[in-house]
């Protein structure tokens, strides 16, 4: 039995195989629509992402499953103090496979050590979100017919942004990736990525505290939130966010091809101006996280 | 220096940091070892190399102790084994895989602060670098050993 606890659990040979399965489920869903019929998806969410559940919740629902959880610890056993341990031994009897998502980092590792069903980290604390880092990879992908030879800038909150840490992890495996990390000063990526992943690796990458001054160069540009609370006053939060907030006027000195990505939700970093573009992707990223997902169940309890 | 009689049996630790006996005492679990054992500890003894050492005799049946948490405590430490008598062995300290239960996660986000019960476990990641993380959310160790 397997559980997904970080991207890099899988191989790059598994994750190809994981994306193909995703593409021909994009392309015949309704082949796909009994392959779950009697199996049950728990989700168990100890603190609430909308997003991330409901996206789990459909691609059980579209694979033919049904679906059981909660999504708040204090509605849950958790608000009594019962251990992780213990209730994913629980959650065993009453379902097939497990999405958890909670506050606490390596929660969902500790649950996958005593569970009888697959265990899928949705999300613990600042540390992993691999669903998030597989949608942005297949959207990658799907819509640049291979990862490979791309120029990704990484825009916002790049010092405690865990999807882009994620995200970084992952793209360092394929060929001929170039980074572009465009933040504030105050929020570059942190010191381990720099030297442990990129300098390591030799990767070609480069750090810049302007979108204006590096947008033409982009395949990919993946917007993240930059939230207020992390600048150090008011001041420096409006001297600095229009540097990092993407318009229809910045859009213009885009390439004719690049792609607008973004995990979402958004808070103001992308004008909704920007909607309409046809680089905008971070939708069809959206619809493409639950193609994955469906892969990802499919693949974790072994139907395929 | 203060005299304590010869092993027949065990271990003799030296070249212990001056001061660092207690903590190996206790990670060590030295405390549980038996009613058939006897542990003597010399501290702040004169040392050429050292200037001051700290020393532990421990008197027991070999398979007793597990030394491995001995190499990321402080590899430096000489460890000799004692059959019959004699020093059969010096055991070369080197960094365990993994530690269970000796050093616990800083990380006010980890689950391993909240989980009853839960082992605390940590990996040894980069052994050129000696860095610890760890297992349940990969933080870094950086307490003093
Ligand atoms: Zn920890």
């Amino acid at each position: 039995m397997r559980h997904l606890m970080s991207p890099l659990d899988f191989t790059r040979e598994e994750l190809e195989q994981l994306m193909d399965l995703a593409d021909d489920i994009k392309n015949h869903p309704d082949n796909y629509a009994d392959k779950c019929h009697g199996k049950k998806l728990a989700t168990c969410f100890y603190e609430p992402s909308t997003r991330t559940r409901l996206s789990f919740e459909s691609a059980m629902l579209s694979l033919g499953g049904s679906v059981l959880g909660f999504s708040s610890a204090d509605s849950s056993s958790a608000a009594k103090g019962e251990s992780v341990s213990d209730t994913i031994r629980i959650i065993s009897s009453y379902a097939d496979i497990c999405a958890m998502r909670h506050p606490k980092e390596g929660a969902p590792l500790v649950a996958s050590q005593r569970s009888l069903i697959p265990v899928i980290n949705a999300g613990d604390g600042g540390h992993q979100h691999p669903t998030q880092t597989l949608t942005d990879l297949f959207t990658i992908r799907s819509l640049r017919g291979e990862i490979k030879d791309l120029t990704i800038g990484l825009c916002g909150d790049l010092k405690f942004g865990r999807t882009v840490h994620s995200l970084i992890n992952a793209l360092v495996r394929y060929p001929g990736i170039k980074f572009v990390l465009i933040s504030p000063e105050e929020l570059r990526v942190p010191e381990y990525i720099r030297e442990d992943v990129l300098e390591k690796n030799g990767y070609d990458y480069k750090e810049v505290d302007s979108l204006d001054d590096v947008m033409g160069e982009l395949d990919i540009l993946y917007m993240t939130r930059v939230q207020k609370e992390r600048f150090f006053n008011e001041e420096d939060y409006i001297r600095l966010k229009d540097f990092f907030i993407l318009t229809p006027e910045k859009m213009h000195l885009a390439k004719k091809d690049m792609m607008v990505l973004h995990p979402l939700p958004r808070v103001n970093e992308i004008s909704v101006d920007v909607d309409d573009d046809p680089r905008a992707m971070y939708f069809t990223q959206a619809k493409y996280g639950v193609f994955i997902r469906m892969a990802l169940i499919l693949t974790l309890l072994e139907l395929v | 220096m203060l005299n304590i009689s010869g092993i027949h049996q065990g271990f003799v630790l030296d070249h212990i940091k001056a001061g660092e006996s207690m903590t190996i005492y206790n990670n060590l679990h030295l405390a549980n070892l038996g009613s058939d054992c006897t542990v003597a500890m010399i501290m702040n003894a004169k040392s050429n190399k050292m200037g001051r050492k700290d020393i532990i005799k421990i008197e027991c049946p070999i398979e007793r102790v597990d030394l491995d948490i001995l190499g990321f405590i402080d590899h430096n430490i000489t460890c000799n084994i004692i059959k019959d008598d004699a020093i059969v062995e010096k055991r070369q300290l080197s960094l365990p895989k993994e530690i269970k239960n000796v050093i616990s996660c800083k990380n006010p986000r980890c689950i391993s602060t909240v989980e009853q019960e839960l082992d605390q476990i940590f990996i040894l990641t980069d052994p050129e670098n000696e860095v610890y993380r760890c297992k349940y959310c990969e933080e870094k160790y950086t307490g003093s050993k």
